[in-house]
């Protein structure tokens, strides 16, 4: 199992770097000129060298590539204007457009986008098992037809349309903004409130969808027959044997979702003014900010590559059959 | 590998069947009829059904796909979703009626009185819980004990169904299990309470015929040490010749011919059964053409009129006027012996037999 | 190299070399170690040494339990399969490592018939289409023809050649069967691979089966390689039958031989072991063999004869040598240390 792990941590380590370095040469390929940017309107061909030399974008990009690389591992210096300003590992590099750490950018985005994502997430678990798994129980009736339908409703409305009505009509939820929840859990709680139901009821209709299926597939199979010939509750036989092998499939789904919600929150977080990592890096591509672009990216690919290994690892104990190694 | 030695020479003898006895009947169906409404019409599974079973015997009921063998057993088990099935008719076991009685009530009925053993041990068992697990599962619902002493029971049952290191057995998932081993274990869950009514639905299908045989000998063993009334539903007539004392024929989902195994295998008086011997290529003799029935069975939406296996039938012309296609037989007894049952229209069937499906018969 | 003559259709040929002829075929597939660098890899012997001979005309039955390699012997018969060792000789070629262009012409003459006739038929394509393709892949007839020749086929497998326009959900399990037969002889093979052809099917609909492919084997003249696990059913069928165990062919004789004489403890076991109606209406048998436990895993089978650790009769050579197939009867091949027929029948006699 630890061999197990090992292995795919070395596999996901190298999906980052390819990640990183195909980001990155995409990224100068394109003909985009960042120090023309940070320059500014009233530019002078003399600072404009200047930018550029402090940025390193003279050197070849294989060279900026193994910079970049070597920031991250042991941290790097940059020199501007015969100042040098010191990068500790980590380092991504500093912002051209905001001149902070990339780091610290991330660092104070990346929880906004995690407490919107999490929170989103047990409203649409909770919400679509439950519903999903009562539909299934009740197939073909009215009551199965609505909820099917309702879901249909749901997930044909765009998402930032259905964001946009929440803002919109449910003014009877308190004020949307973020406040750490180590300030105070309730207020962090009551601004995210709003964020969390659209995000939880949107994407609801999808599970509610993929937990009835799974249910009936699972509430038709052998052992479910067993466990009902067993004498025991039909609730128990629904919520032990049917929903244990019927969430397994489930957990998949959410686990890819996750990831990609994690990443592209970029909606919910604008019309709900949080300051997360969809809006971060949705400025930075607005001005060239590479750095945080590729802070973005690193970000992304990390977090995919780790639920990816979290699901198969979940899946070891939900299903015996599956051995890691 | 198997952890027991190997004893030689290593056979089995046998136990000669005993003579039908007159006792009281354990499970009593009587006209039963399982419906099922669908979006093409009404699917009629099972119509009229009669039969019964005393403790200590075993009914077989044979039948290709579609008989409604399976139907009627799940009906007796109560495991049929009432939304979905329309059930009529009466199911009596040890005297209460099974038909109508309410969730709670079922609950208690189900793998208390009655339990069953299903044909594939591997889908049939729940691949996330270990074997213990489900068992004590089955135990506990019925007993009000401890984890611990249901874990006991569990791992005594093992051992009783021939598992080896039933201790170490127990807390091992069921892929860990061989398919002859699942099914051992299927069994144990099924005995744990003690029931009066075994329903055994293909147990050995899915099985390799060495294991198979050991399954049978263990279900033959069990029964006589537990005193259960079994039905023993198969599509194999050799697994019928080994296992059961009377057997029930069906077709179309209705009964044709009833009676000990003896009379309706080694003298059968309805077409079909003919039809079903000739089919099989036998073991021993100089290889002989096989008579099949023409034709396949009828849909379920749409039963042919008067005997469901008319259309079927190559001695249908023997019956005067249009008996076969108009009017469905009885099932009554057609020679001197009252002790079985068959339902055809054609006269003097025994000597039908005796002349012209004897002598053909592989 | 012996000197071959080439047919027409492209296949080669050794005068006088046997129809299909398999030398210490070998199929050990490979499965994932758990180490880091793939260590701990290992090989599943699924068909370890297997040696047959298929004359024309004649029937070979396999037989076995779950696990023995039959399956898998079909599969390398047909060639859907690459085998890891021995040969597979087609009328004395070799086949065994053609590639699929040297192929095609093989796969003419060798056709193979599935278990489950509801997987094995394409659900989008008419009858007419499903025979036809198999018309056209080998060029058996020309365009104009086409619709006539699958008529043909359709009623020589008892089919309403009316029915070429129906899709095979239209069709009852026996017919789809039926089908699969029709697609088998669009290619006019000398030899069809049939694996469990009857066993998804009522007993009934069975008896059927088998008498559509009795006839064609009488009036066609064609090979069949019968693989089942009914016992009753290939005794039907062949002439000759093989009894596999665990990779290897354990026992190999005529007919009556092999089910009135088994010299090997396995075929005695398996025989002993079928429930047969025969109980009922004849001398029951008086003494059966059970073996017990189960299979031992292909992964890693037992030193020398691989049934040792299910036999009664086991010593202790068998754990050493392992028992070559020889001749213990007039064309009966049994590979046991201790074979012998058995001192009473095994199986019930009919009064």
């Amino acid at each position: 199992m630890l061999l197990y792990i090992l292995k795919r941590v070395l596999s996901a380590i190298s999906v980052v770097i390819v990640t990183l370095v195909a980001s990155f040469a995409l990224f100068f390929l394109a003909p985009t000129d960042p120090a023309g940017v940070i320059c500014g309107p009233r530019c002078t061909p003399e600072r404009l060298a200047d930018i550029e030399a402090s940025l390193d974008l003279n050197e070849p990009p294989i060279n900026q590539i193994g910079a970049y690389m070597k920031g991250i591992v042991v941290g790097r210096e940059y020199s501007s204007g015969g100042t040098v300003r010191e990068c500790a590992a980590p380092c991504l590099g500093y912002s051209y457009t905001l001149g902070q750490p990339v780091t610290k950018l991330l660092g104070a985005a990346l929880p906004v986008t995690i407490s919107i994502v999490l929170g989103g997430a047990v409203v649409y678990l909770v919400v679509g098992i439950l519903t999903g798994t009562i539909a299934a129980q009740v197939r073909g009736t009215s009551l199965d037809k609505l909820v099917v339908g309702s879901t249909l409703v749901v997930q044909s409305i765009p998402y930032f349309v259905f964001a946009l009505l929440v803002a919109l009509y449910a003014t009877f939820l308190p004020d949307s903004g973020y406040h750490p929840f180590t300030d105070n859990p309730l207020t962090w709680a009551s601004g995210l409130l709003a964020a969390w139901l659209c995000v939880g009821l949107t994407n609801a209709a999808a599970y509610t969808r993929y937990s009835r299926a799974s249910m009936i597939e699972a509430l038709g199979q052998d052992f479910v027959r067993t466990a009902s010939s067993k004498g025991i509750s039909r609730r128990r036989v629904v919520y032990r044997h049917g929903l244990r092998a019927g969430l397994t499939p489930v957990v998949t789904i959410f686990g890819i979702d996750l990831a990609f919600q994690l990443t592209g929150a970029i909606f919910t977080e604008s019309i709900f003014n949080l300051p997360g990592l969809g809006q971060l890096t949705l400025r930075a591509f607005g001005q060239y900010d590479l750095p945080v672009l590729m802070g973005g990216v690193l970000i992304g690919s990390v977090v995919l590559v780790v639920m990816n290994l979290v699901v198969d690892i979940a899946y070891t104990f939900l299903d015996p059959r599956v051995r890691l190694g | 590998m198997s952890d027991q030695s190997i004893q030689a020479p290593h056979t089995v003898s046998r136990v000669p069947r005993t003579p039908a006895a007159n006792e009281e009947a354990y499970l009593e169906v009587s006209d039963l009829q399982v419906q099922f409404p669908t979006a093409d019409g009404l699917v009629r599974a099972v119509q009229g059904l009669s039969y019964s079973v005393p403790l200590r015997r075993t009914l077989a009921i044979v039948g290709e796909s579609g008989s409604g063998k399976s139907v009627s057993s799940m009906a007796v088990m109560g495991l049929h979703d009432r939304r979905v099935a329309r059930i009529a008719g009466s199911i009596k076991v040890g005297g209460r009626e099974i038909v109508n009685m309410s969730d709670k009530e079922l609950e208690g009925y189900r793998g208390g009185d009655a339990a069953m053993i299903f044909q594939d041990p591997q889908s049939s068992l729940h691949p996330y819980f270990t074997i213990g697990d489900q068992i004590m599962e089955s135990y506990r619902a019925h007993n009000n004990v401890s984890k611990r002493k249901a874990k006991d029971r569990a791992i005594d049952m093992l051992g009783r169904v021939g598992i080896p290191n039933p201790r170490r057995r127990v807390d091992q998932y069921p892929h860990e299990f061989s398919g002859g081993m699942r099914q051992r274990a299927m069994i144990a869950m099924a005995l744990v309470n003690d029931p009066k009514l075994l329903i055994a639905d293909e147990p050995t299908t899915a099985l390799d015929v060495t294991v198979q045989a050991q399954i049978l000998d263990l279900i033959s063993d069990l029964q006589r040490d537990f005193g259960s009334a079994v039905v023993f539903i198969t599509h194999d007539l050799g697994v019928v010749a080994e296992i059961a004392d009377d057997i029930l024929v069906m077709y179309a989902g209705t009964a044709i011919e009833h009676g000990p195994v003896n009379k309706i295998l080694g003298e059968p008086l309805h077409p079909y059964a003919w039809g079903l011997l000739e089919s099989i290529p036998a073991l021993t003799g100089e290889p002989q053409p096989l008579h099949p029935i023409p034709g396949s069975p009828p849909s379920l939406l749409a039963v042919p009129t008067g005997c469901p296996f008319h259309p079927r039938c190559e001695f249908k012309d023997r019956v005067g006027g249009d008996l076969c296609t108009t009017l469905k037989p009885d099932l009554i007894p057609r020679t001197g012996d009252l002790g079985r049952t068959s339902r055809c229209h054609l006269k003097e069937p025994d000597k039908v037999f005796e002349t012209e499906v004897l002598p053909r018969l592989p | 190299m012996t000197a071959t003559t080439t047919a027409k259709s492209g296949v080669r040929s050794v005068p006088g070399a046997p129809l299909l002829e398999l030398e210490n075929v070998k199929m050990h597939f490979k499965t994932k170690g758990d180490g880091f660098f793939a260590r701990g890899t290992k090989w599943v012997q699924a068909v370890d040494g297997v040696d047959l001979t298929i004359s024309p005309g004649e029937t070979v039955g396999l037989v076995g339990e779950s696990g023995c390699g039959k399956s898998t012997t079909a599969r390398l018969v047909t060639r859907l399969l690459e085998p890891t060792g021995g040969q597979i000789r087609y009328q004395g070629v070799d086949i065994a490592h053609m590639n699929e262009r040297q192929l095609r012409p093989y796969r003419r003459e060798i056709q193979l018939i599935f278990q489950d006739p509801y997987s094995s038929l394409n659900p989008r394509h008419t009858v007419g289409t499903i025979v036809g393709t198999a018309l056209r892949t080998h060029d058996m007839v020309p365009k104009s023809g086409e619709l006539k020749r699958v008529q043909e086929l359709l009623e020589v497998v008892g089919l309403n050649p009316e029915h070429y326009n129906r899709y095979p959900h239209e069709f009852s399990g026996g017919q789809r069967q039926r089908i699969g037969i029709a697609r088998a002889l669009a290619a006019r093979p000398k030899i069809i691979v049939a694996d469990e052809p009857v066993s998804a099917l009522d007993v009934s609909i069975q008896a059927q089966v088998m008498n559509l492919l009795e006839s064609l084997r009488k009036e066609l003249g064609i090979a069949f390689v019968f693989i089942a696990h009914d016992l009753g059913v290939v005794r039907h069928f062949c002439d000759r039958i093989a009894v596999m165990y665990l990779g290897r062919v354990v026992e190999e004789g005529p007919r009556d031989s092999l089910y009135e004489k088994p010299q090997h403890p396995y075929t005695q076991a398996l025989l002993s072991a079928v429930p047969d109606i025969g109980v009922v209406r004849g001398v029951p048998p008086k003494n059966r063999i059970r073996l017990v436990g189960d299979v031992p895993s292909p992964v890693d089978p037992p030193s020398g004869c691989r049934f040792r650790t299910r036999c009664w009769k086991a010593q202790d050579i068998c754990a050493t040598e392992d028992p070559a197939l020889i001749e213990r009867a007039p064309a009966q091949r049994v590979a046991c240390h201790f074979a012998e027929p058995p001192a009473e029948s095994i199986l019930a006699e009919t009064a």
